[in-house]
């Protein structure tokens, strides 16, 4: 997620939230996502 | 033997014709994200509170997908050792970009500007053969900001 963020040229990512699904038995997914943006003086 | 030929030809199938609907569905994921860049989709709660939107609604998409034999194959081999599955991993990135793209399809049509708030849920739903991934479902879900 935070190397998407960079493609975009995001320098922070606000409220990111997890979520975890069993995709099938002996595979979860764990996905990460957020907003990716431009924060101004920092 | 007889169960062996089976066995490549269904391999055989199932990466040519996934291989091919992949690629064909990565390029359209591709095209139609471009157009839809105009309306962001935001995982922040509450947009920016100087915006007044007109309406709010809510927008949905949802898709379900279902793994080819040669994919379900790749992980039945990678559970042995475990690790990164990465056969499943692309095939969740195509269901939930084709979700987003599908529920911001459905805002532009209500003429919105912006999703917020927006959230994803992975269901299985069909369960595969000896415990593969069968199908499952990516929803995702927002509020549609119109102005």
């Amino acid at each position: 997620m935070m190397e998407e963020a960079q493609a975009v040229g995001a320098n922070a990512v606000l409220n990111v939230r997890f979520s975890t699904s069993s995709v099938a038995a002996g595979a979860a997914e764990l996905f990460a996502y957020g907003t990716a943006v431009v924060l101004e003086g920092v | 033997m007889g169960d062996l030929i089976v066995l490549l030809i269904l391999l055989a199938l199932g990466y040519g014709f996934g291989r091919m609907a992949e690629v064909r569905h990565y390029r359209s994921i591709r095209e139609r994200e471009a157009l839809l860049r105009k309306i962001p989709a935001i995982a922040t709660k509450i947009p920016d509170p100087s915006l007044r939107p007109k309406q709010t609604e809510l927008v949905t998409g949802s898709v379900v997908i279902s793994v080819d034999y040669f994919k379900m194959f790749v992980a039945g081999l990678r559970n042995l050792i475990g690790g990164r599955v990465t056969s499943y991993e692309t095939l969740l990135d195509r269901a939930r970009r084709e979700a987003v793209l599908r529920m911001k399809e459905e805002a532009e049509a209500l003429g919105a500007s912006l999703v917020f708030n927006l959230k994803f849920e992975t269901a299985r739903i069909a369960q595969g053969r000896r415990n593969q991934l069968g199908s499952v479902e990516v929803l995702a879900y927002g509020t549609a900001f119109i102005d």
